[in-house]
């Protein structure tokens, strides 16, 4: 027991001196930027290569002179995947440690423990994964995908002749929030295109799921009825490797039944045998093997930087990027780091995006970029196959569900409001003046 | 185009193969060209008579074509310590090395992956293996155009299998079903009602929709309810082989914790952690020997079992030994012990899963027929369950270690005093279950995710059943992993994943309320104490 006791002090005593390390290192005249990603926990495998990403930026733009002649420091805590404590972490953040901006979270439900905390203390927070929408709060900026931005292209391309002209869909999710949401969404656009309720087939399934047997023994079954069908997966993390395993072992290809996943990306696929899945399909809004210079840089910076050859980016990366970017030259704009002025100078703020083209911050917080379609190649990266023709504007409410097609969000005047409802006129929910 | 490729291989069938060089702008094209473009230079390459074109289109169809972006040749690379070695495809000359970046591979979809691959099958009809027949047959099944018919026929009169002889048979009659006389038709429908290929019930259900024909409505009918009826049966033959698949992947999770909480008494929170390490274990020995993959598991399995082992030994010795009988203290300690073990994987490993990778010989499927086919890695995934199972029975019964393990735990006391070392018995019976929790790892490592919380997603499932069938008794496991297997795999398909996983939760909760030992509870003194 004694043992245990001098290990757990040691432990703790090591982890205080790494934090307290940070804090030193504090001078007067810099601009503190708060990094709240789970560092440890079942997150920590997805959000350790966005704190990198932050600390990566930070350090470029310290180099360059950091901003409005001041250096930036980053404050990292590490919210350990626990709902309660991304909001005590980010309350930490924004009292203690009084940072400018924050770049974190991942999952729905942090962002959504974390609001409350960040409204009430007027913090700023930039959030950058895909999600399901349905929210615009004034202190968040969201860089990932909105649904229409990622789920509605996917379902366009499979449609068309170059997507195999799919008529029957199967919807595997996760059972949690952001799945849930965006099947609804899915299912109301499918019905809205024609498609058949006999032809869409709606899945969930718990949390780490490891045994698909049944499912995709059911997926196949749904598959011979003679038309052409896919999968639309929003099967989330660690479940996806035994899924895709279990499709190749059953000797469904992609070829006969395609599954496009919208939480599967470069990342995910470096701990996978990708031989199953090769031909399977993801839509994000940046993939790895994108052509242009400023995609090249950033990677070779992203190698140098987490001193790895082989390290892959991913779409989360790019948008942690933009939303860097974005920041800092709205800090520029405006002149100070003051969160009111940065949220007025941002509207309208355009960054180069790492596809090539630029990406637009919009009055509603979110993003104008590109969608695109790639196949899952047997190196683990991806080969772009279709990409819509400019950017699109994210869409904080979805125009695929009645009750929130009639609701817009404008943070800029006269509407003022991330919840507003064309219809009554009335800014519900998320109240401010 | 189809017809075009159809006649081309029609062609060839007769013909002796012409030469025909690939055009010198070929590597441009492919790159540089719209995905109808490359399409149609697909089918071209696919269907020429010459060898070189078909041997690019093969390539292509493997992903192993590239475009050097130099020079726009066609290349083959080949990597050599993060340097790409690239050889010319036509004349094989060395283009010396390369960065990832300055070659491209040509692209693929997965229309033209199925483009490729149907063309190039076509060429395969005269193969002398059987498989490769089959693949080209199939191909043609669904296609009712006449040159398919023409190639069915021609394929008809050679082929000697019989299995084969009757697929071809499936496919000319659902062309008998759409286009022949009235009687070739019922013919037809009553033919494809013994067929358990998906087209055959495409087929019947097709023209079930389009005729009017009572006679032969009457005969589609029939064969419909025939094939539903076959597809009932095989599918509850399936169901039962998900359920036992499941059932073992429990056993075999739940076997190590039935020795150290059913047989010592101990609550292992860590035992995830310790089937963690045997996958682990299964990953390094992989990227130590990335040419043996086929052998890295049977490397694994003992390596895994001393990992997995050694660290029991260490946690009994250095921490459990000392909470004997304190149960609470136990469980805090080995959780404490299970989170250390996480974050020591994560600090050494990365917080990223690992890729193990299935050996060729655990891929893909038996096929029993058209409806019932069974997955190799979950059919070895029994086996091996059973085996581990049916090898600690034998252990614990007949060696003098198991002996001196059942004493010790039944009554200490006694066995002390018969000369039996209690301190180490302790430490060795902990650690053979933590070594058989390390190679249960190694076959999860092949079904599952390798990453730090593999442990986690395992210790729920595994102390329900350890609890369900009865603590101190492996029979007990046993009868406890392949019971709910089974159960879970037919509530599964009415109920989904979610909800069969919470009336199997429920079940064992009343069930525990009626039998709190479980199913097989041991008797006698030994337990009271």
């Amino acid at each position: 027991m004694k043992t245990i006791k001098a290990t757990l002090t040691g432990l703790s005593l090591a982890v205080s001196l790494a934090a307290t390390a940070n804090i030193a290192q504090a001078a007067e005249d810099t601009i503190k930027v708060g990094v709240l990603h789970s560092l440890s926990g079942t997150m920590a495998i997805s959000e350790t290569t966005l704190k990198d990403t932050v600390l990566m930026m930070i350090e470029k733009q310290n180099k360059e002179g950091g901003l409005l002649g001041k250096k930036l420091e980053p404050v990292v805590v590490d919210p350990a995947s626990n709902w309660p404590l991304f909001a005590e972490k980010a309350r930490e953040l924004l009292v203690k440690e009084e940072v400018d901006v924050i770049f974190g979270s991942w999952t729905s439900v942090s962002r959504k423990s974390v609001l409350p905390v960040l409204e009430e203390l007027n913090g700023l927070m930039f959030y950058p994964v895909q999600y399901e929408g349905e929210e615009s709060s004034k202190n968040v900026f969201y860089t990932g995908a909105a649904p229409n931005q990622q789920a509605i292209p996917a379902v366009d391309y499979l449609m068309s002749e170059a997507g195999g002209s799919v008529e029957r869909f199967v919807l595997a999710g996760t059972d949690y929030v952001y799945p849930r949401t965006t099947n609804k969404i899915l299912e109301s656009y499918l019905q809205s295109k024609g498609v058949a309720e006999k032809d869409i087939m709606i899945n969930y399934t718990p949390f780490g799921h490891s045994d698909w047997q049944t499912i995709v023994a059911d997926i196949k079954k749904f598959g011979n009825a003679g038309k052409k069908t896919a999968v639309i997966s929003t099967v989330n993390g660690d479940a996806n490797v035994p899924f895709y395993k279990e499709l190749g072992n059953q000797g469904i290809s992609a070829e006969d039944i395609p599954v496009i996943a919208f939480s599967v990306g470069e990342e995910e696929l470096s701990g996978i045998d990708t031989a199953p899945l090769v031909g399977h399909l993801a839509a994000w809004n940046y993939f790895m093997s994108a052509e242009s210079e400023v995609n090249d840089e950033f990677i070779d910076t992203w190698q140098t930087f987490i001193k790895d050859e082989e390290r892959v980016t991913n779409d989360p990366m790019e948008a942690t990027y933009i939303g860097f970017n974005m920041w800092a030259k709205a800090v520029e704009k405006a002149g100070s780091t003051e969160v009111d002025a940065v949220r007025d100078a941002i509207y309208g703020v355009t960054v180069p995006n790492l596809t090539g083209g630029t990406a637009v911050m919009n009055t509603n917080h979110h993003l104008t970029k590109p969608v695109l379609i790639g196949e899952i190649q047997d190196d683990g990266q991806f080969e772009i196959v279709w990409e819509t023709s400019g950017g699109v504007i994210g869409d904080a409410w979805t125009d695929f569900l009645p009750e929130s097609a009639k609701i817009i969000a404008d943070w800029t005047s006269p509407v003022k409001c991330g919840n507003y409802s064309l219809e009554t006129g009335v800014c519900s929910g998320q109240k401010y003046e | 185009m189809k017809v075009l490729q159809r006649l081309a291989v029609l062609v060839m069938l007769c013909l002796p193969s012409l030469a025909q060089a690939l055009p010198d702008d070929l590597g441009q094209q492919l790159l540089k060209g719209s995905w109808t473009e490359r399409e149609q230079l697909a089918s071209t390459l696919a269907s020429s008579p010459d060898a070189l074109s078909l041997k690019a289109a093969q390539l292509w169809l493997d992903g192993e074509l590239f475009v050097l972006k130099s020079s726009k040749q066609l290349v083959l690379s080949v990597k050599e310590d993060k340097r790409y070695r690239v050889t010319d495809l036509v004349s094989g000359a060395d283009l010396g090395l390369h960065k990832k970046r300055a070659i491209k591979k040509v692209p693929l979809n997965n229309k033209l992956r199925g483009l490729l691959r149907t063309t190039l099958s076509l060429q395969n009809l005269q193969s002398p293996n059987k498989d490769l027949r089959r693949e080209a047959i199939e191909n043609l099944l669904g296609d009712t155009s006449a040159e398919s018919l023409a190639l069915l026929n021609q394929v008809q009169q050679q082929e000697q299998n019989t299995d084969l002889q009757a697929l071809i048979a499936t496919g000319l009659a659902v062309d008998a079903l759409e286009s022949g006389t009235p009687q070739e038709q019922i013919k037809a429908a009553q033919q494809l009602g013994d067929s358990n290929h998906p087209v055959a019930a495409q087929a019947l259900l097709a023209q079930q929709a389009n005729t009017d024909d009572q006679a032969l409505l009457a005969a589609i009918n029939k064969s419909l309810a025939d094939i539903e009826q076959r597809r009932r049966f095989y599918g509850a033959i399936e169901n039962t082989f998900f359920g036992l698949s499941l059932g073992s992947v429990l056993l075999l999770s739940a076997i190590g914790l039935a020795i150290t909480f059913g047989v010592m008494g101990v609550i292992n929170m860590a035992h995830g952690e310790m089937i963690m390490l045997g996958a682990y274990t299964t990953f390094v020995v992989q990227s130590l020997l990335p040419d043996h993959i086929g052998a890295s598991l049977f490397i694994s399995l003992p390596l895994a079992f001393l990992v997995a082992g050694a660290t029991g030994v260490l946690i009994e010795r250095t921490v459990i030994r000392h909470l004997y009988g304190r149960p609470l203290e136990t469980l805090l300690a080995t959780f404490g012990v299970s989170l250390i073990l996480q974050q020591a994987v994560r600090s050494i490993f990365s917080p990223l899963n690992q890729s193990v990778i299935t050996p060729e010989w655990m891929s893909g499927s038996i096929v029993i027929n058209e409806m019932l086919s069974l997955t190799v890695n979950r059919v070895v995934v029994i086996g091996f369950s059973l085996a581990v199972f049916l090898g600690l029975l034998f252990v614990l019964k007949y060696t003098r270690a198991g002996l001196s393990m059942r004493a010790v735990t039944q009554n200490r006391a006694m066995a002390s005093s018969m000369g039996i070392r209690t301190g180490q018995v302790d430490a060795l019976t902990f650690g053979l279950g933590s070594g058989i929790a390390g190679i249960a790892g190694v076959a999860l490592s092949q079904l599952t995710n390798v990453g730090p919380n593999l442990g986690q997603n395992y210790i729920i499932d595994s102390f329900m059943v350890v609890v369900f069938g009865g603590v101190g008794n492996l029979w007990g496991t046993f009868v406890a992993a392949m019971g709910l297997g089974i159960v879970n795999k037919f509530i599964e398909p009415w109920a989904g994943a979610v909800i069969a996983k919470i009336l199997v939760l429920v079940f064992i909760i009343l069930f525990i309320q009626k039998r709190p030992r479980g199913l097989f509870a041991l008797k006698g003194r030994a337990i009271e104490s």
